[in-house]
């Protein structure tokens, strides 16, 4: 299979899966009105107590965490989808094409862009009509915008990877969800690492999601850029060296 | 046949598959001919899907060889998926997708350009009566038009081999005497069809030949007729137009008998009465019978030699299965 080939039937694939998107917009809410829920709730409930009630000021450091976070989250849904089109049979008929044999999951993935473009827009636009105001400008802002949709394409490498070990789509969201909070709240995300015990400090420090909160602050409300970046662009190369070998070994084996 | 391999179009030797405590395959031979319909007929559980996906490249085999269309399944799968066509047993279309774009979707991947792709769509949607259908998703399709769509969707490519996994299981008869249309179809325009199937009326109406299947293992490879004769059990029926002469009939069908059975009135279930029947040995009973009702002055209104019926062969092969099992 060459390259071309790859790339032209992941594009196909790519496209179902848009289909299919569009065609169940509900399936968005994980995207859309959940993060702007979780947005809600820790400005307007927690971010007065924690930020000594200034919550603009609290807002204007959640946000670019709440982002970070949302990727994450967003990439469960598809080792959820991908699992439920195996059990279904629909894989078995892309299995005996001539297909590239990784096609079908990085179509997929790639289809994933759409989620994690949609997580940026809310994100700033909602953020925005609270009062949030990007301190840097246009281009450091769309630079954070195209980091978030690279590192949730990464990301999302490992919910494709359980999708393809587990029986059932509930399991992989059970699964996802056990790796994705610790990840999302033993972070920067929502307090300053310097305010959390020593022994959560340590893990703070070595959660991916803390040098991509780094960058995505500096490049949003100002700040050290350049440290987080490395970090975060070392995190993405790792975590896709790592799973996507392992997710398609997964999916060559499962029958 | 088995010496022309260049017109086995579908060979697999010693096919072994095992999952978990459960030996799926345990040693399966399969042979198919060019351009004819190879049924593999048996119960739940005998293998039937496991062989398909083997040789469909879905699933590796733990031992054994397996050819389609001259290409080897295990060593270069992708020619093979290039020559095949697979509808499984669960239609597995795309229910978020239209009739159209799942097509479309597998006309892409077979490397169609996208006018070429929406064409042969169109096509195969007129062709199984879709085309209004078209525009809206599988799921608000009845399990009929889910089954047609399947199979649409196996044929985008124009397989050399089209593997059919219990294409019928769940329709309704005029349904599936639809399906048997496409696979004769399919077959005039030259392909080659497998088809598994629980029905054994199925593997009658359409099969070439017949591989039974049980337990992992081909227990009979044969035709339909074949089949029928090698469990023997052939019976004569003779029906006097003059229900007087009976026992004459009886008598003279007698002298043919198959050792040990003696001819019968026929009281099953169902037989209108008034004739009578035998079991022989061999057709060539029925060359002395006509000569000698003949000459006895006894006309007759039915004169016929029944080969067993499939369930009958099924039973004999098996043992253990029973028919509501099969259906």
């Amino acid at each position: 299979m060459t390259a071309t080939a790859l790339a032209r039937h992941s594009g196909a694939l790519a496209q179902r899966s848009l289909i299919k998107t569009l065609r169940t917009p509900e399936a968005l809410i994980d995207v859309t009105i959940q993060p702007v829920i979780f947005l809600l709730l820790f400005t307007y409930l927690f971010g007065g107590a924690i930020a000594d009630g200034d919550r603009h000021a609290y807002l204007q450091f959640l946000l670019p965490g709440m982002l970070a976070q949302s990727l994450a989250m967003g990439g469960v849904a598809l080792g959820q989808n991908l699992n439920a089109d195996i059990e279904k049979g629909v894989f078995d008929r892309f299995r005996s094409l001539p297909v590239s044999r990784s096609a079908p999951l990085v179509g997929a993935v790639l289809a994933d862009v759409v989620r994690y473009l949609s997580v940026c827009v809310v994100m700033l636009g909602f953020g925005t009509i609270m009062g949030f105001r990007v301190e840097t400008g246009f281009v450091p802002a769309l630079a954070a915008v195209a980091l978030s949709i690279g590192f949730g394409l990464c990301f999302c490498w490992i919910s494709v990877w359980v999708g393809m070990l587990v029986r059932t789509s509930g399991a992989v969201q059970g699964i996802m969800f056990l790796l994705v909070l610790p990840l999302a709240f033993g972070s920067n995300v929502y307090v300053a690492t310097e305010t959390l015990p020593g022994w959560l400090q340590a893990f703070v420090q070595v959660n991916p999601i803390t040098p991509l909160v780094g960058t995505i602050r500096g490049l949003l409300i100002g700040g050290p850029v350049a440290g987080h970046l490395a970090a975060t662009l070392a995190w993405m190369a790792g975590l896709l060296v790592v799973f996507v070998p392992l997710a398609l070994r997964a999916y060559a084996r499962r029958a | 046949m088995r010496h022309i391999v260049e017109d086995l179009v579908v060979r697999a030797e010693g096919l072994r598959k095992r999952f978990g405590k459960t030996q799926a395959l345990d040693g399966v031979d399969l042979a198919m001919r060019r351009g004819t319909v190879l049924g593999v007929l048996g119960p739940n559980g005998a293998g039937k899907t496991t062989a398909v996906r083997v040789l469909a490249t879905l699933l590796r085999p733990d031992e054994g060889s397996a050819f389609v269309a001259g290409v080897d399944v295990l060593k270069n799968p992708q020619e093979v998926r290039r020559r095949i066509g697979l509808t499984g047993q669960y239609a597995s279309v795309d229910e978020d997708l239209t009739g159209v774009q799942n097509l479309v979707l597998i006309g892409r991947l077979l490397d169609l350009t996208g006018k070429q792709a929406r064409l042969r769509a169109d096509e195969l949607l007129a062709w199984f009566e879709l085309t209004e259908a078209g525009q809206r998703p599988a799921k608000t399709y009845s399990g009929g038009m889910r089954r047609r769509l399947d199979l649409a969707a196996s044929l985008v490519g124009r397989p050399e081999v089209i593997f059919l996994d219990e294409p019928t299981t769940g329709l309704d008869p005029a349904k599936r005497e639809d399906m048997w249309g496409v696979v004769r179809s399919q077959v005039a325009r030259g392909a080659s069809v497998l088809l598994t199937t629980q029905y054994l009326e199925e593997a009658d109406a359409l099969a070439d030949e017949i591989v039974v299947v049980d337990h992992g293992r081909v227990i009979a490879h044969d035709t339909a007729d074949g089949l029928k004769r090698r469990v023997g059990g052939q019976t004569l029926r003779v029906r006097p137009a003059d229900p007087e002469r009976l026992p004459d009939v009886l008598h003279v069908l007698d002298a043919v008998a198959a050792p040990g059975t003696t001819a019968t009135k026929d009281a099953a279930a169902g037989s209108r009465p008034g004739a009578a029947s035998v079991p022989v040995t061999s057709d060539a009973a029925l060359g002395d019978v006509v000569p000698e009702l003949r000459r006895i002055g006894v006309e007759v209104t039915e004169l016929a030699l029944h080969l067993p019926s499939l369930d009958e062969v099924f039973h004999t092969l098996t043992g253990s299965v029973k028919a509501e099992e099969l259906v």
